[in-house]
């Protein structure tokens, strides 16, 4: 077990290496990123000035050595618009991500585990039709299209629940401020359906497919035909015996959707005008700030290679024939 | 009839005696054209495609109205509104600046399209012939190729694409080439796994003997014989596409906003949401998403004709 975490975490490593890679390589390819720091009607000196306070004017190997270590320090640069460092723009703002993006994940797993049980267990029935039509429609919909629907029509027409605006849980939480975090619940819950949703819908509907089709293949597995005619209960058969592998392949999922969630963050949080760190990089992608959209990128990357690597040794004492290599 | 249709599709094409000479294609399209008829959403989603195709080939001749004429006395009017001849100037209403919605959406139908499809044609390229020369000459290509998508798919792809996009500047052929490149791992992926399995066939053994090159035994011998699976890809991936581009428009990274696109009208609509304004924001949405549906409908069933055992794979 220790040999396999050293070697996941030495991968780990290796992608985090690649993504800081990736992010400092994409700053250059428009050619000399200098140009994106200074104003369009900068003299030639302040371009000159600028590429040299920046570094830009330095060998390549050279600057991305220096992006690293400043990395590793916590300085992504400053904003170009706040003037302030970036990275603690972002972390400021992390919190109510977070928030948003467990919300989703939560719905998106929990509801999706027992649709796809009840789905896969009445296979072939109107009800498991309905549910996999409503699943396709799930992963048709554009993500931004649902929230300004719910706007529209729960928010707007039916006054249901807020359309904007968070109220703060994981802060006071943090702080240890519990008795805020339990007075903000149920407030915070109001506020967070919406945009959950939203965001959720696609992963709802994807994990839900997949928890039935994985379910109907263990289903049709020796061991559950022999549990089923030592006279078990069905009840028990699907939640004990089979239930138990069909979920391998969707925890998997669970890792990458992460990822996935993280990314409709940007477009959920500016309809819902979430003060996260989507709506930052939405801003800052309107003023083109961008060692703000790379502060928050390389952000949004470590959580999603952290989390990973989470779910992969999570991954190995649920499974045990998983091999560790 | 009925079980026998089943059979012959789930199984080899029944041997008919008169088939012998004839090439093997012409009972697959049969029995596509059975399973076709058999299941009726298939046919539902080809419609919607063929709506959405010729709106984006023959658009500028569909659209009853220039897409970026402006009419600002008429703006904002409602669908269905009858004007005091009773005639449907604007069956689907206008936009803040007067335009008619109905033809911003034919107009639209393009941009989708075609960044989909040629996003996917080369992901689907640089990814498959990355991936079958992994696959085909394994060590120590196979290992670069792969370390680079294991990289990728570390990676929120879409961070990535805002990224690029910021710093090169919105336009068709950035988005089309950002979204493309980011798709090429889960082709290259499947191709390996695929060429991996066919490489020590006796088939390609004959090809290598009778002397045939390493890229001709790739792509005229191994090729044709991973393709179907690559196609279901290509099918679920053109909706994925289709979703991202409406995303990046909506953030304002698509194409520039003088071109009608679907993503770029819903981020308009916003702006008008407050005042009531729901066709602005519906009609785009509901195309973008009968679209979407229907490439996914034909993706399933594509699979399931092409290869029964991926039926519930991914997706």
């Amino acid at each position: 077990m220790a040999k396999y975490l050293v070697r996941r975490l030495l991968q780990s490593v290796v992608v985090i290496l690649g993504v800081t890679l990736l992010s400092f390589l994409t700053l250059h390819l428009a050619g000399d990123p200098t140009y994106l720091y200074v104003s369009e009607r900068a003299t030639q000196e302040e371009i000159d000035q600028t590429r040299a306070l920046l570094g830009f004017d330095r060998p390549l190997p050279e600057q991305y050595l220096r992006f690293v270590v400043r990395l590793a320090q916590g300085d992504m640069g400053n904003s170009l618009r706040a003037r302030t460092p970036a990275l603690p723009l972002v972390m400021e703002r992390l919190p109510a991500t977070l928030e948003l993006t467990i919300f989703a994940m939560v719905i998106s797993t929990l509801l999706a585990i027992p649709i796809g049980i009840i789905s896969a267990v009445n296979r072939g029935t109107a009800l498991d039709g309905g549910v996999m039509l409503f699943a396709m429609f799930g992963q048709s919909v554009p993500s931004f299209w649902l929230g300004i629907m719910l706007i529209l029509f729960v928010g707007l027409s039916l006054r249901w629940l807020p359309i904007s605006g968070q109220v703060p849980v994981l802060v006071p939480l943090l702080q240890g401020d519990l008795m805020t975090a339990a007075e903000n619940f149920p407030q915070a819950f109001r506020h967070l359906i919406l945009p959950g949703l939203t965001i959720g819908v696609f992963s709802l509907s994807r994990n839900a497919r997949l928890v039935r089709s994985s379910m109907l293949e263990v289903l049709a597995q020796d061991y559950v035909v022999t549990a089923r005619s030592k006279g078990l209960r069905e009840r028990t058969v699907i939640l004990r015996h089979a239930l138990r592998n069909a979920l391998i392949p969707v925890i998997t999922m669970i890792g990458l959707e992460f990822g996935f969630l993280l990314s409709g963050v940007v477009v959920a949080e500016t309809v819902f005008s979430w003060p996260g760190v989507g709506r930052l990089v939405f801003n800052a992608i309107t003023q083109r700030d961008i060692p703000l959209v790379q502060a928050a990128v390389v952000t949004f990357s470590f959580i999603f290679v952290l989390l990973n690597l989470l779910i992969d040794l999570l991954y190995v004492q649920l499974d045990p024939r998983v091999q560790l290599k | 009839m009925e079980t026998q249709l089943e059979h012959s599709e789930k199984t080899q094409p029944p041997p008919v005696p008169v088939a012998i000479g004839r090439p093997p294609q012409a009972s697959a399209w049969r029995r596509a054209r059975h399973s076709l008829l058999r299941a009726r959403w298939p046919i539902v989603a080809i419609i919607i495609l063929l709506i959405a195709t010729l709106f984006a080939v023959f658009g500028p001749q569909v659209s009853p109205k220039d897409p970026n004429r402006q009419n600002l006395m008429l703006r904002l009017t409602a669908p269905f509104t009858r004007d005091e001849a009773g005639a449907m100037d604007f069956p689907l209403g206008t936009d803040a600046l007067g335009r008619d919605v109905l033809s911003r959406l034919i107009y639209g139908a393009r941009v989708s399209l075609a960044v989909g499809v040629t996003a996917v044609v080369i992901g689907g390229f640089l990814g498959t012939s990355l991936g079958m020369m992994a696959g085909y000459f394994g060590g120590k290509i196979d290992d670069m190729i792969m370390r680079i998508a294991d990289i990728q798919l570390a990676f929120p792809f879409i961070l990535l694409t805002i990224m690029v996009l910021v710093v090169l500047g919105p336009g068709v052929v950035n988005l089309v080439l950002v979204l493309g490149i980011g798709q090429w791992v889960t082709y290259a992926r499947i191709a390996r796994g695929q060429t991996i399995s066919h490489r020590e066939k006796e088939y390609v053994e004959a090809a290598r003997c009778i002397g045939a090159r390493h890229w001709q035994i790739m792509f005229k011998s191994i090729f044709p014989n991973i393709v179907a699976p690559l196609i279901v890809i290509a099918s679920f991936n053109v909706a994925s596409v289709i979703l991202a581009e409406a995303s990046l428009s909506f953030l304002g990274l698509g194409v520039p906003p003088t071109v009608p696109t679907w993503g770029g009208m819903l981020a308009e609509s916003r702006d008008q949401l407050l005042g009531g304004s729901w066709w602005l924001a519906v009609f785009p949405g509901l195309a973008i998403m009968l679209t979407v549906l229907a490439l996914n409908i034909l993706g399933d069933w594509v699979r399931d004709f092409l290869d029964p055992r991926l039926r519930g794979v991914g997706f």
